[in-house]
């Protein structure tokens, strides 16, 4: 028998079937990987193994978990099951820990709860628990609150709370998605090496995670099993079509190649730019960028690549005169624009547009998206009249592939690809010549990524345009970046066109970024961990080379001494070593 | 504004919007019309007549009061001022509370400190010693009362209009009119006050009651309404102590003033659902 046996699952919400004739199984001990899009159904499936459905929904089928029967199930009977049976660990940790409660008694209160151990051994038993989990100094950790974390170690701590009572099956929804590439390779390594005899259920939206952890994988799409199979089988021949699209559509940046550089006129020049922000309640400052500098030429393409906390939102916010800077100068065409957007001239502001992270908060809602397309004319091109103006919006939202029907729609009634087209089509309508991009494809699936990629070079094949790209995943930026800016802590780490950053990476920090990047193949699975322990709070930062904490290269110099930029055949790069590795 | 279109084309699908709507217009179309057909007029005594009960035979539908003023065309009349104390101080205070929090809140920084410190000195200003400041500097009449109604209202709506403006500010669609390069003023017009409208729309719902309660509360005092003009506060006031023998006196004003409220506490949530794009699908 196994662990867990679902049945002819069929989830639904009113008139929308979510899940619909679900049956898969998971062994004890196996690791199962289920993926999909986003809207596949597959936190829906999740929540009814926990048996957490809200009340709206209609539950048909059976989920037998060890012989137990979830649907339909008491509290009482899913009180026990919970935790004891099945341990969960969620997309965001730091919505799914209590914040006014300290860690440690976050883990002792379920082992209370279930009577498995109480007072000093249960604190023993905490105590073993993260330490086992990666939490440095479990004793302090025990009485740490979440805020005082950083996300990885919320992460180690929710996974301490799911294994803590030693359930048969722990199920990850996501459980990487929210944090940096290099800590959500440790994650992974840690799920893997601490579930012991726990069989593993894994959600996510990247194949390449399941590639490298599960032995088993099962793919959704819209609420329908359409493959099921051992994960090297699966990845050598899909037997679904939508299989293969989804292969397809991973990453698979060491297949890919870079475009070669550029020499096109210099458009725009960030000199030694500095940004700080003043810390509430103190004096203090916190240096978010030091002395940067970027340089676009026409049609390039720059991507500026970083973990949290690198400071490449701050950077472009501040070229594009969101936040002002402390010290440093953007040159555009010649003339310095350093200054608030709102002092800019009214046709340099026309000439920078932004894309942001998530299309539908940069949509008005209360706007349809012919009135959002069009406002860009109506400030730039008053002259314009009603109809002529219609005709540019209906020619524009044809060129992201958006058909008429769309015109009419509100932000809410589109899926997040949809609504980044809009938002490009509302960018690219006055003709721009720079187009920032701020992780504009990080919260899009990965056919719709890929296509929202090609939708820019398409663009900028065409127009002329150039693109300055914000992303934490190195993967994402190796098919359109002319030119890769890597930043650690407000600092350049690594300045080098395309295939040199991603063939011959110069800057430790560069290649563990690189190595971190999980690849959709099971033999060659990548995901490796290069580096320890997680990006350092700015407001301390680390002595000498800001990298050196996590550095394997680090030597005495390295704490003391702040690199400065060298270049070294054409690449500039900031480390005492490079060259030398 | 294709907003408001869009909410008037939703309209006729809401019952509850539709029926407080129509319910209210109603009251008011009897309110204006009703004293012009009825053949008593609102300050005419009949001491023959004193606390007389609601009857048909002398057409005093709605009975006398104790100085034999026929009821029905008194509280009709005073359906008529309630209603134009509650529109005019919910507008005042719209207008005003609406632009002055938006403004304060989307410009920020010493702007938004000296406009919120204006708003915190008239607050602390006490109502009473407001009114009676009023009353000398001015001559007792009824615009006196819009007045002092809608100067406090407005500042409560300015606060709850900043709050909601300061998060609006951060969001994304903001910066972006920014970037585009669409000017302060249209930005607050165009992408801060339309999604303002939920909370606005409540907030009014909630100011219309207060200001009708504050009304009442000023005539009772003899600084607002004067007699021989009334109000529904001030007939349930004077019906409060006949309670006993003269049950009409009270029940019937305090009947309308009931239905009032609540027709413009659903039409106010009816409105809210209608603005709110993501429920209007």
């Amino acid at each position: 028998m196994s662990l867990l046996d679902v049945k002819g699952l069929s989830i639904r919400y009113g008139d929308a079937e979510v899940v619909s004739d679900l049956s898969f199984s998971v062994d004890t001990k196996e690791s199962v990987g289920l993926v999909g899009e986003s809207g596949s159904g597959k936190t829906q499936t999740a929540l009814a193994i926990l048996g957490l459905l809200p009340r709206q929904a209609t539950i048909e089928g059976s989920v037998k978990l060890a012989g137990t029967e979830i649907i339909g199930a008491s509290h009482l009977v899913l009180n026990r099951l919970r935790a004891e049976r099945v341990g969960i660990v969620f997309q965001d940790p730091s919505q799914a820990l209590n914040p006014y409660v300290p860690i440690g008694m976050q883990l002792r209160r379920i082992l209370l709860e279930h009577g498995i151990a109480t007072g000093y051994e249960a604190d023993q038993r905490v105590m073993h628990m993260l330490d086992r989990v990666g939490l440095p100094d479990p004793e302090r950790q025990f009485r740490a609150y979440a805020h005082q974390l950083s996300g990885g170690m919320r992460q180690r701590a929710m996974i301490a709370s799911a294994l803590i009572a030693e359930p048969d099956l722990l199920i990850a929804d996501e459980p990487t998605t929210a944090l940096d590439v290099t800590v959500q390779a440790q994650i992974l390594e840690l799920l893997e090496r601490i579930r012991d005899n726990t069989a593993l259920l894994l959600i996510t939206h990247d194949l390449a995670i399941v590639a490298g952890h599960c032995e088993r994988m099962l793919v959704l799409e819209r609420g329908r099993l359409v493959e099921e199979g051992q994960t090297r089988k699966v990845f050598s021949a899909a037997s679904a079509a939508h299989t293969r699209a989804l292969i397809e559509a991973a990453p698979h940046f060491d297949s890919t190649s870079s475009p070669a550089p550029t020499d096109g006129e210099m458009l725009l020049n960030v000199e030694d730019a500095s940004i700080s922000y003043r810390e509430r309640g103190d004096n203090g400052e916190l240096k978010a960028v030091q002395g940067l500098g970027l340089e676009l030429r026409e049609s390039e393409t720059v991507a500026v690549v970083g973990e949290s906390g690198s400071g490449k939102s701050t950077l472009v916010r501040a070229i594009l005169g969101l936040i002002p800077m402390r010290s440093g100068r953007v040159m555009f065409c010649g003339r310095d624009i350093s200054g608030p957007v709102q002092a800019r001239a009214i046709e340099t502001r026309r000439d920078l547009q932004l894309v942001f992270q998530d299309p539908a908060g940069s949509l008005n809602p209360q706007w349809r998206v012919e009135q959002l397309v069009a406002e860009p004319l109506t400030v730039h091109e008053p002259g314009l009249d009603g109809a002529a103006r219609k005709e540019r919006v209906m020619a524009m939202l044809e060129r992201v592939g958006l058909d008429e029907g769309f015109a009419a729609r509100f932000p809410h009634e589109l899926s997040g690809g949809q609504a980044q087209r809009v938002a490009i089509a509302r960018a690219l309508i006055v003709n721009p010549k720079v187009l920032v991009c701020d992780e504009a494809v990080a919260a899009l699936d990965g056919s719709v990524r890929r296509q929202i990629l090609a939708l820019l070079r398409r663009e900028q094949d065409d127009t002329g345009l150039s693109v300055i790209f914000i992303s934490h995943d190195l993967a994402v930026v190796r098919s359109i970046s002319h030119r890769v800016l890597v930043l650690y802590l407000g600092r350049l780490v690594e300045l080098a066109d395309g295939e040199s950053i991603f063939e011959r990476p110069l800057h430790p920090y560069t290649r563990a970024l690189l190595d971190a990047v999980p690849v959709p193949d099971p033999l060659a699975p990548g995901g490796r961990l290069s580096i320890k322990g997680e990006v350092p709070s700015i407001l301390e930062p680390p002595s000498g080379c800001a990298f050196h904490p996590r550095c394997r290269h680090a030597d005495t110099r390295c704490k003391v001494e702040l690199p400065r930029p060298r270049t070294i055949d054409g690449t500039e790069v900031t480390c005492h070593h490079a060259g030398e590795l | 504004m294709s907003m408001f279109s869009r909410a008037f084309a939703h309209m006729r699908t809401s019952r509850t919007v539709m029926f407080s709507g129509g319910l209210l217009v109603a009251i008011a179309i009897i309110a204006i019309i009703g004293p012009w057909i009825s053949p008593h007029s609102y300050l005419t005594t009949d001491f023959d007549n004193l606390v007389h009960a609601p009857t048909l035979r002398s057409m005093n539908v709605f009975g006398t009061d104790d100085l034999g003023r026929d009821l029905f065309v008194r509280t009709m009349l005073g359906v008529q001022v309630t209603l134009v104390v509650a529109i005019v101080a919910s507008v005042v205070s719209l207008v005003i509370g609406v632009l002055y929090g938006a403004t304060a809140g989307y410009i920020g920084g010493r702007v938004d400190a000296v406009m919120m410190r204006l708003v915190d000195t008239l607050y602390a200003t006490p109502f009473i010693f407001f009114v009676i400041l009023l009353l000398v500097v001015f001559e007792r009449n009824f615009l006196l009362i819009f007045v002092a109604i809608g100067a406090i209202n407005w500042l409560d709506m300015a606060r709850i209009v900043r709050g909601q403006t300061l998060s609006l500010r951060e969001r994304e669609f903001v910066e972006s009119a920014k970037l585009i390069g669409v000017s302060t003023p249209r930005i607050i017009l165009r992408h801060i006050a339309p999604n303002l409208i939920g909370v606005v729309i409540v907030y009014v719902t909630l100011t219309i009651p207060q200001a009708i309660l504050i009304e009442s509360f000023l005539s009772f005092l003899g600084l607002g309404i004067q007699e021989p003009q009334t109000s529904l506060g001030k007939l349930v006031s004077t019906g409060v102590p006949k309670m006993g023998n003269a049950l009409w006196m009270l029940l019937i004003p305090a009947t309308l003033l009931a239905t009032i409220l609540l027709c413009f506490n659903f039409l106010g949530d009816g409105l809210r659902d209608l603005f709110d794009s993501r429920q209007s699908r």
